[in-house]
């Protein structure tokens, strides 16, 4: 695993006419771990695309270091296509073997699934296919947001066990989840405290 | 190793062309021969009328057929995530969006190229215009495809953006027509060199244009 490291210091998001939060501080070293709480609506989308840097902060800054993955709501995986050609597109982009795309989708249960298009798939079958595409970039912070979102119990065990895994080869997750996500020795940061 | 712009031109030729989303080439295909086929029909059978306004058609009609694939140029991809996790691997939107210009190209800037045939002889065209106009179509079409892919970025995420990007596109476009259509009435390849310096220049803005447009998306 790459070194890595993410902080944050005094950031704020600004959506529309609205301050979600503000001042807010953080700093993740190799094989740390922080759940993001706070109620609907109060920003944790937006801090995790802030991080990645896909939104630019409205005060603050983000230092990171490593690559970055991301789960969302969004799979990326083309809705007509069938499942194994949208992920060999990833697949082929952060140049992965042919070995290890198998070994990732037989660990994930989407071994059944590649002659299926994306489109047919259930929300947890497609969060599924991007936690795939999410390993396959072996990235070293993974930003989860939702992770849990659709998924049946094996399926949120096997979440939990990936992201464990992860954290033990020296990375970092940052995950907004409203279900319970388990994990040892995780940092938690409520939003509402950076609230304005 | 294969370079990863050719992976993402790989996949967007495959979206693009024959068979990709929403019936790829072909659509833009038929309504660029339909309206050849209508023309005639419209103004009556008179040949010499034919000829003489035959050319300005098929240019008119190739600018329409251009903008039908606007919808699947940018926004699915905006829509699904796609640019979220090229930029997350160092992918610039510019890099991408200039190899999407070249596959939107090929895949209608060749193929109307091709179609010009059957048309110039549904309208009666003579040879030395059917040069001039594939000529032009040769040079004018990259210019569509650049102006193409920004104007669908910077719609893309609008309500009714398809609509707004048809309009926008269209007086954008003039130059382009002014210079590739009026080769045609002057005779001459100077109106063709400057159709092709006009494509230059959308080819050399567009990238850039449209990579801010899909920051902005974005934010």
């Amino acid at each position: 695993m790459q070194a890595c490291r993410l902080s944050a210091t005094n950031l704020a998001c600004r959506r529309g006419e609205r301050v979600l939060f503000r001042g807010l501080g953080m700093s993740l070293g190799p094989g740390e771990a922080l759940e993001i709480t706070g109620a609907n609506g109060i920003g944790k989308s937006s801090l995790l695309r802030i991080l990645a840097g896909l939104l630019p902060a409205y005060a603050g800054k983000v230092e990171s270091e490593g690559t970055i993955g991301l789960i969302d709501e969004h799979p990326a995986l083309d809705p007509h296509l069938p499942l194994g050609r949208a992920l060999s597109f990833w697949a082929d982009l952060d140049n992965i073997g042919f070995l290890a795309r198998e070994s990732i989708c037989d660990r994930l249960g989407l071994g059944d699934l590649l002659d299926v298009p994306v489109g047919y798939l259930s929300t947890g079958q497609k969060k599924r296919a991007a936690l795939a595409r999410l390993i396959g970039q072996s990235a070293a912070v993974w930003l989860l947001d939702e992770p849990l979102n659709g998924l049946d119990r094996a399926a949120v065990a096997l979440t939990e066990g990936l992201a464990a895994e992860h954290l033990a080869a020296g990375g970092i997750c940052v995950i907004a989840s409203h279900q319970n996500f388990t994990l040892a020795r995780m940092q938690q940061l409520a939003l509402e405290s950076h609230a304005p | 190793m294969m370079p990863r712009l050719f992976v993402i031109f790989r996949r967007d030729l495959g979206l693009l062309l024959l068979g990709g989303r929403k019936g790829g080439t072909v659509l833009p295909l038929l309504f660029f021969l339909s309206v050849a086929m209508l023309f005639p029909f419209a103004v009556g059978p008179d040949a010499s009328l034919l000829a003489r306004t035959g050319g300005g058609v098929i240019w008119i009609a190739a600018l329409l057929a251009a903008i039908l694939p606007f919808d699947r140029l940018i926004e699915p991809d905006l829509e699904l995530g796609f640019f979220d996790q090229w930029v997350l691997r160092g992918i610039s939107e510019e890099s991408v969006v200039a190899v999407r210009m070249l596959a939107h190209w090929l895949s209608f800037g060749p193929p109307l190229m091709l179609a010009a045939l059957p048309a110039s002889a549904l309208l009666g065209l003579d040879g030395e215009t059917l040069r001039l106009v594939e000529l032009g179509l040769l040079a004018g079409t990259p210019g569509l495809a650049a102006l193409g892919v920004t104007v669908a970025a910077l719609t893309a995420g609008l309500r009714g953006g398809t609509a707004l990007a048809g309009l926008l596109v269209i007086p954008l476009a003039v130059p382009l027509l002014i210079f590739g259509a009026g080769s045609l009435s002057t005779g001459g390849e100077s109106g063709i060199a400057l159709t092709g310096a006009v494509s230059l220049m959308l080819l050399a803005i567009a990238p850039f244009a449209a990579g801010a447009a899909i920051r902005a998306a974005r934010g």
